[in-house]
């Protein structure tokens, strides 16, 4: 009796362990996705997470000072290290049906489109409050076409300029950076000026004048308001799209057969080694690419910036926040956001991380108007970008398919000025092709 | 367990009060349970874990497969297998194959051979061996990522390390990211230098546990060195080789740090002269098509892939060590000697029992190890 209960205990024992067993490995698997369930902290007070990328420049104390305003939030900000991870992590927990999401997400611009597309993804954050506080077309940007708005921009990426002083002094060519923006064309510079003061510079003895192909497409490009598909979003046929063609032609003209390019892709090895071996004498600059070029250039003192831009204005990149649907504190979320892109706290970011401000107020701003970058020769780079920044007149339209078809002129380029592999005419003939196999028309 | 279960008889025997029949019928049949379900229960967290992580996804992704699937849109309709069809008709899938398979070639190969040859080397009796050993295993350590950033400065087109080094010879630079075979070169050479330590490693394993009197004998055979390792540790260790051979086959298939890594754009270059199927997965489904349906046809044909390779991996591999590197000639001779011994041996043994003297003689050097061979 004793020993067969004993027996009967040892046994349920071990039943109940091997249930446990079962049961530890199942909630240690579920337990993996209720991370984000400590948004709520007792007492009323809540947690807002902000996810960023790269360097937003909001630190923990511009964070904290909101807290100083609202005494019942706290913010926690995540850094992801690039912009390509976070945006990994986004799409996949968006798919995943928000669960994990912050309740802020930055993005970039580039993802818009593909964003656009499900705009109930994200609560609307349109406030007449804020009308005027931004550039126009950076709230056009993230503005669906029912007047939806879905996120609050941050940083913009004005373009101008950047070249070597000592290698156009070498050629013979102005290098005082007024002379230079006047040699480029002035106020209403040209690509066709551009590819000229190339060709003198080559001339003169120079070597290439500037470092990829793909990027100068990529800033003609831009400049055009329906590159790729109608404002209704149907993709263009690339067969007949002789705009982009001859644009195409230009570039891969004076990049290979008259030598302008360096042949580089941009953020390659070989790129980074060419900013040490005096690899190219321009480039396009956006606001936020000096942080780059002087990572690069460690010992290369001559680099300048132009305050000029061929063929009108140019943004170049950019970023916004926004508020994903799914999250529970959506309100609040969308509060700190505005607070977040605020004039003055842009300012201020402006002043930790160097990304230039959507904001007109902050453009105008002292901190922003007086900055300059000894790195560049003492540029004053604040002015610059702002005088880059009222020269665009608007943002190109981009649907759906604008990245999917830009992508394989940008392969075409590549072919070309990169991997010579290809003539100009039969690569653009496989763009031509792989168009037709992406299956849109 | 093994104390339980021979207690349960004994309880029958006891011949136990009405009232606790019922009870010790259960506790039989707990017991029952015991011996039948308990071991099922205690190997099933494996297969829970597998079920939830393997076996779930993989029923999932095959559901997602027939359907249209945006990444952000999610489920649309049914398709049937018009997914399949896509990628099938898609030249870029099939590049990507093709490159799959050279670049997989071009790293497995060597590597299993490169391995092989480096642990036979850590096997001798060398000064420092564990320093040795952790000096082979160095480069699985570092992250593959990091592995393709520094080998992305060596194989640079302009201004890399080797085109420099290449030239003070006076050989051309090689376009590493423009020519396709030289792309493949220079991932699979990344491949290898992460995983050829890890996996000589494991034939050093297997080495060591090969019995030392084989080789003992080998030697006494008259084998030199490199009939040693053909003839002894090659068919000794044939349970690893194939183990290295279908994991380094899967991990073979399935490259993507490395070429997502190895130019800016990380997608395989303009022509897609280097995209590996997996990163080709990756491009359709977070790329900027952003379709999943198809996605997910494209991890199914790559299953299948895979699998069949791994059959016929295991197939030759299996009928390489079974007939094993010492052909038939020597097989014979090799039997004749066996012959001769034993009889021998026999000859020994009558004229033992003849004479009568104690089998206490040094006759088990040339006997034990020819018992041996004939396994």
């Amino acid at each position: 009796m004793l020993s067969s209960t004993r027996s009967t205990r040892s046994r349920t024992t071990v039943a109940v362990a091997g249930l446990a067993t079962l049961a530890l490995t199942l909630t240690a698997c579920s337990s993996g996705s209720g991370g984000s369930d400590d948004d709520t902290a007792a007492g009323g007070k809540i947690t807002l997470t902000v996810a960023t990328f790269n360097d937003f420049g909001y630190t923990q104390e511009l964070l904290d000072a909101y807290t100083a305003e609202h005494p019942d939030v706290e913010v926690k900000q995540t850094k992801a290290a690039k912009a390509e991870d976070a945006r990994t992590n986004m799409t996949t927990k968006l798919a995943a049906g928000g669960e994990g999401l912050a309740d802020i997400e930055a993005i970039e611009v580039d993802w818009l489109p593909e964003l656009m597309e499900y705009p109930d993804l994200f609560t609307d954050l349109a406030d007449p409050a804020l009308d005027g506080r931004w550039v126009d077309w950076k709230v056009q940007q993230a503005t669906t076409t029912d007047g939806k708005v879905i996120g609050y921009g941050t940083d913009i990426g004005p373009s101008a300029i950047c070249y070597r002083g000592d290698l156009f002094e070498a050629a013979g060519l102005p290098s005082d950076p007024a002379a230079v923006a006047e040699l480029l064309g002035g106020a209403d510079a040209t690509w066709d000026d551009y590819f000229a003061a190339g060709t003198a510079f080559k001339a003169a003895g120079g070597g290439a004048w500037y470092d990829s192909a793909m990027s100068i497409y990529q800033g003609m490009v831009n400049q055009i308001d329906n590159a790729y598909e109608e404002s209704d979003g149907t993709p263009k046929d690339l067969s007949t799209n002789t705009e982009i063609q001859d644009i195409y032609t230009t570039v891969v003209e004076q990049s290979t057969t008259n030598g302008l390019s360096a042949g580089l892709e941009q953020w390659s090895p070989d790129w980074d080694a060419a900013f040490q071996n005096n690899g190219f004498a321009t480039m396009i600059c956006p606001a936020w690419m000096t942080g780059p070029v002087e990572e690069r250039s460690g010992g290369v003192t001559g680099w300048n910036v132009a305050d000029v831009f061929p063929g009108g204005g140019l943004n170049w990149g950019g970023s916004f926040l926004t508020v994903p649907a799914s999250g529970k504190n959506a309100e609040a979320a969308k509060e700190l956001a505005a607070w977040l892109t605020d004039p003055a706290q842009q300012t201020t970011a402006f002043e930790n991380a160097g990304t230039f401000p959507s904001q007109i107020e902050a453009q105008e701003s002292e901190a922003v108007q007086t900055f300059t970058n000894d790195f560049f020769n003492a540029a004053p780079v604040g002015s610059i970008f702002v005088n880059r920044a009222l020269a665009i007149d608007g943002a190109p339209f981009k649907g759906a398919n604008y990245f999917s078809i830009h992508q394989t002129v940008q392969d075409a380029i590549k072919r070309v000025d990169v991997e010579k592999t290809d003539e100009a005419k039969a690569s653009w003939d496989k763009a031509v092709q792989a168009f037709k196999d992406l299956g849109l028309s | 367990m093994s104390v339980l279960t021979p207690t349960q008889p004994n309880q029958g025997l006891d011949g136990p009060p009405r009232p606790t029949a019922r009870r010790v019928g259960f506790s039989q049949r707990l017991g029952r349970w015991d011996v039948k379900l308990s071991p099922y229960l205690y190997i099933s967290p494996f297969f829970i874990l597998f079920a939830v992580t393997g076996l779930f996804p993989l029923a999932y992704t095959a559901f997602v497969s027939v359907h249209e699937w945006n990444l952000l849109g999610g489920q649309g309709e049914f398709v049937g297998f018009q997914n399949f069809v896509d990628v099938l008709a898609q030249p870029t899938f099939w590049k990507s194959l093709r490159n799959t398979f050279s670049i997989f070639v071009l790293s497995s190969v060597p590597q299993v051979i490169c391995a092989i040859i480096i642990a036979a080397l850590l096997d001798q009796n060398l000064r420092a061996a564990t320093f040795w050993r952790m000096g082979v295993l160095l480069p699985y350590v570092v992250a593959p990522i990091a592995v393709s950033l520094i080998f992305g400065r060596l194989f640079a087109d302009q201004y890399g390390l080797i085109n420099g080094l290449l030239g003070v010879i006076g050989v051309d630079p090689i376009r590493w990211h423009a020519d396709a075979f030289a792309s493949h070169v220079a991932i699979a050479s990344m491949v290898n230098f992460r995983w050829t330590g890890y996996n000589a490693l494991i034939f050093l394993a297997a080495m060591q546990a090969v019995p030392r009197e084989l080789y003992e004998a080998a030697i006494i055979d008259g084998a030199g060195r490199f009939r040693q390792f053909f003839s002894v540790t090659v068919p000794q260790i044939r349970a690893t080789i194939i183990f290295v051979i279908i994991t380094s086959t899967i991990g073979g298939l399935q490259i993507f740090d490395e070429v997502r890594a190895f130019d800016a754009q990380g997608l395989g270059g303009a022509d897609r002269q280097w995209m590996t199927t997996v990163l080709y997965l990756y491009d359709v489904a977070w790329g900027n098509q952003k379709n999943f349906g198809r996605a997910a046809a494209i991890a199914w044909i790559l299953f299948i892939v895979i699998l069949l390779i791994g059959l016929v991996n295991f197939a030759i591999t299996r009928s390489i060590s079974t007939s094993g590197p010492s052909k038939k000639a020597p097989r014979a001779v090799q039997r004749a000697r066996r012959k001769a011994a034993a009889a021998a041996v026999r000859a020994q043994n009558a004229s033992r029992q003849r004479t009568g003297t104690p089998p206490r003689r040094p006759s088990a050097p040339t006997g034990a190890p020819n018992e041996r061979k004939k396994r």
